[in-house]
C-alpha cells in the first residue's frame, strides 16, 4: 500500500503537487500523463531517489519519507532496463539477495520459478549486453521481483520495446502481478497500456492530478477537457446547457441524462458517431449535416473528419465503412450522435 | 561510388594533409632522437648509476603522485560527476588551474607556502615534513600537476555510468557505499586506469615545477637538462631515449591490461540453465 499526503516537489520551473493519493495493497495502479507531466518525478520520489519538498510518503503504513531507497522495500523497473552491464543475467537477478532479510529472502527454487515463468531460465549465464530488448525487460522484471518488494515501480516499462514484444511483456506483467500479488505502480503515457494493465489510474497534467478512478470510468466519464483528449476523445467542445439540452454553436443536442453540475463542455467519443449518406429517420438521435473534409486510413480502422455548422467532428469507422466513405471527400453526409454518446463535464 | 565522391571532396584532402602534418610534427623529432644515439651511448647510459637512479626516482615519485591523486581525486571526481551545486563551475575551474599556470610558478607557490617564512611551512616542518630538496617535495608538485588529469578523466568516466544503475542497486537494498563498490567502481575502473596513466605520464614529464622545488635528488627530466647544459645534446639524448622507452613499456602494459578486460566483458554468450548456476548471494 502506498499513501501520498500533500506530496510536493519544487524544481526550477516546475512544481509537482501537492498530491494526495492512495494505492491499495496488491493493486495495479497506473500513473498516466503526457511527457513532462511529472509522472517519473513522482515515481522517483516514492523510490527515495528524489528528495521531496513537502508532504509524506507511507508504504505499508510505515512513513518512509526520510528513509533512503534501500530501506523502503521497493523495486524499480526502468524503460531502458538499467541492467548491470558487468554482471551476467543470473548475477543481475540475484544482486539484491544478500541485502534481503532472511525471512524475506526468496529461495533458489523461487528464483528459478520466476525465471521459468518469464522464459529466461535458459539465459542464466548470458552476458546481459547480448540480450534482446524483450529479454532484457524480462530480466529487469525478475531482478526487481527477486527481492520481494512491497511495491514494484514501473517507469514506462514497455516504451522501449517493439510492438510485438510489447504485447508479450504486457501479458507477462499482468500474469506476474496476479501471481506475486505485489502492488504495481506503473507510469505510462499510453492509455491502451493502462487499460490492459491497470485497475485504477490517476491522470497527471502539469504536476497535478486531474482525475483518479477506475480505467473504464475515466474512459467513459472524463472530468476535464484534458482528460477527455488524453483518453482518446478528440471531440471536446465548450457548450452551454439549457433545459436538459446542450447548446453547441446554436444547435440543440439531446442528452440522455441531465448535464453534470456546473458543466461547461461536452465530449463525444469518435466511435459513438455514426455516418449516413442519406437523412436519418430516428427522431431520438441528434442529427447534423456536414461535409467530409479529411479521411485517414489506419489499416484495421479509419478516421474521418466531418465539418458541420455546429463543430468539426472526428469519427472512427470500421474498415468496411471506411471503404464506403473513402472516395467521397467534400460530399455532404448526415452524422448521428445518440444522446447517451454525449458526455458532459 | 560514395567513396570516390568523398575522395573528391576538398575537406577530405585537407583532413588527410592535416593528419600527416600533425603526425610528422610529433613523430619526426622523437624518431630523430631515437636514431641519434649509438648503441654504445645507450649502453653507457644504462650502465650509469645516476641515470638508473634518476629514472627510478621519476617512476617512484610519479607513481606516488598517481596514487595520491587516486585516493583524494576519486571521491571528488564522483561528487563533480553526480551532484549539481552552487559554485560547481568555479570548483571545476580551480581543478583545471594547474594545467594553465606556468609550472615554475607552481614550484615557487609550493615553496612559498611550505617555507619557514609561512606559518603553514613552520607547522609542517615541526611535524618533520620537508619540501625543499626532498622526494616529498617532488611528489607534492607532481601531484599538483597530475591531479587535474586524473580528476577530469575519472569524472567523465563516472558521468558515463547511468545514474539509473545506482538507483536500481539502491532500490534492491544496497547502501550507497555498497552500490559504489559493486556497481560504480567496476564500471568506472577503466577510466580510473586511464586517469592514472595520464596523471603519471604528466608527472614523469614534469620539469618546471620540480627544478624549483628539488634540483636534487635528481629526477630524469632534471638529469637530462643537466646533461644537456653541461655536456651537450650527445650526452642528454641516450638518457632521454631510455626514459621514453621505460615509460612506453609501462604505459603499453597498462593499456593492454585495460583492453584485455574490455574484451572479456564482451565475451560471446554462453547458454546455460539455472541448474548450472552459481547464486552469488
Amino acid at each position: 500500500m502506498v499513501e501520498l499526503e500533500q506530496l510536493t516537489i519544487d524544481l526550477p520551473g516546475f512544481r509537482l503537487g501537492p498530491i494526495d493519493l492512495t494505492v491499495q495493497e496488491g493493486e495495479s495502479f497506473v500513473l498516466l500523463g503526457p511527457t513532462g507531466s511529472g509522472k517519473t518525478l513522482m515515481l522517483e520520489a516514492i523510490a527515495g531517489i528524489l528528495p521531496i519538498t513537502r508532504g509524506s510518503i507511507r508504504i505499508n503504513k510505515t512513513d518512509v519519507t526520510r528513509l533512503p531507497p534501500e530501506d523502503r522495500g521497493i523495486g524499480i523497473v526502468y524503460q531502458d532496463f538499467a541492467l548491470f552491464p558487468h554482471l551476467s543475467v543470473i548475477k543481475n537477478i540475484t544482486y539484491g539477495l544478500r541485502y534481503c532479510k532472511k525471512t524475506k529472502r526468496p529461495s533458489r527454487r523461487r528464483i528459478a520459478e520466476l525465471m521459468a515463468h518469464t522464459g529466461i531460465d535458459h539465459l542464466a549465464e548470458r552476458d546481459v549486453t547480448t540480450l534482446s530488448g524483450g529479454e532484457k525487460q524480462r530480466v529487469a522484471l525478475v531482478r526487481a521481483l527477486s527481492v520481494s518488494p512491497s511495491v514494484l515501480l514501473l517507469d514506462e516499462p514497455l516504451s522501449a520495446l517493439d510492438r510485438g514484444i510489447r504485447y508479450d511483456i504486457q501479458r507477462l506483467l499482468k500474469s506476474l502481478h496476479q501471481e506475486t500479488g505485489t502492488t504495481f505502480l506503473m507510469v505510462t503515457h499510453d492509455f491502451t497500456e493502462a487499460i490492459f494493465l491497470g485497475q485504477r489510474t490517476a491522470v497527471l497534467n502539469n504536476g497535478q492530478i486531474e482525475q483518479t478512478g477506475g480505467l473504464m470510468e475515466i474512459l467513459r466519464h472524463p472530468r476535464s477537457p484534458f482528460v477527455a483528449r488524453f483518453v482518446g476523445i478528440p471531440n471536446v467542445f465548450a457548450a452551454e446547457f439549457k433545459n436538459g439540452h446542450a447548446l453547441l454553436a446554436g444547435f440543440n443536442l439531446k442528452l440522455s441524462n441531465p448535464p453534470a453540475k456546473a458543466a461547461t463542455h461536452i465530449a463525444v467519443r469518435p466511435e459513438d458517431i455514426r455516418i449516413h449518406p442519406s437523412p436519418a429517420t430516428n427522431p431520438e438521435v441528434n442529427v447534423l449535416t456536414g461535409k467530409i473534409i479529411d479521411t485517414a486510413d489506419h489499416g484495421p480502422y479509419g478516421e474521418i473528419t466531418i465539418q458541420t455548422d455546429a463543430a468539426t467532428f472526428k469519427a472512427t469507422l470500421t474498415r468496411r465503412e471506411m471503404l464506403e466513405f473513402y472516395n467521397i471527400q467534400a460530399a455532404e453526409v448526415i452524422i448521428q450522435i445518440p444522446p447517451d454518446g454525449i458526455h458532459t463535464f | 561510388m560514395r567513396r570516390i565522391q568523398q575522395h573528391r571532396d576538398p575537406l577530405f584532402w585537407i583532413s588527410l594533409i592535416s593528419c600527416v602534418a600533425v603526425s610528422a610534427f610529433i613523430l619526426l623529432p622523437l624518431l630523430q632522437m631515437f636514431c641519434e644515439p649509438t648503441w654504445q651511448g645507450l649502453y653507457e647510459a644504462m650502465a650509469d648509476k645516476n641515470v638508473r637512479r634518476s629514472i627510478g626516482l621519476s617512476l617512484y615519485t610519479s607513481g606516488w603522485a598517481a596514487l595520491i591523486s587516486f585516493i583524494i581525486g576519486t571521491p571528488f571526481a564522483y561528487l563533480l560527476a553526480r551532484k549539481s551545486f552552487k559554485g560547481k563551475g568555479l570548483i571545476e575551474s580551480i581543478v583545471d588551474l594547474p594545467i594553465m599556470i606556468p609550472h615554475p610558478i607552481i614550484g615557487i607557490a609550493v615553496l612559498g607556502l611550505t617555507g619557514s617564512e609561512h606559518w603553514f611551512g613552520r607547522l609542517i616542518q615541526e611535524a618533520g615534513i620537508r619540501i625543499m630538496g626532498t622526494v616529498t617535495g617532488i611528489i607534492v608538485v607532481l601531484t599538483f600537476v597530475g591531479l587535474p588529469f586524473y580528476i577530469n578523466t575519472v569524472k567523465n568516466g563516472f558521468e558515463a555510468i547511468p545514474l539509473r544503475l545506482e538507483n536500481v542497486s539502491r532500490s534492491m537494498g544496497a547502501s550507497f557505499t555498497s552500490t559504489f563498490f559493486r556497481i560504480t567502481l567496476p564500471l568506472a575502473w577503466r577510466s580510473m586506469l586511464v586517469g592514472l596513466i595520464l596523471c603519471a605520464a604528466r608527472a614523469i614529464s614534469e620539469f618546471g615545477a620540480v627544478i624549483i622545488v628539488a634540483y636534487h635528488p635528481m629526477v630524469a627530466p632534471v638529469l637530462i637538462y643537466e646533461r644537456f647544459t653541461a655536456y651537450g645534446l650527445e650526452y642528454s639524448q641516450p638518457v632521454a631515449v631510455l626514459l621514453i622507452l621505460v615509460c612506453l613499456i609501462l604505459f603499453i602494459f597498462l593499456r593492454i591490461v585495460s583492453t584485455t578486460n574490455r574484451s572479456k566483458a564482451n565475451r560471446p554468450p554462453a547458454a546455460a540453465g539455472i541448474s548450472k548456476t552459481k547464486f552469488s548471494a
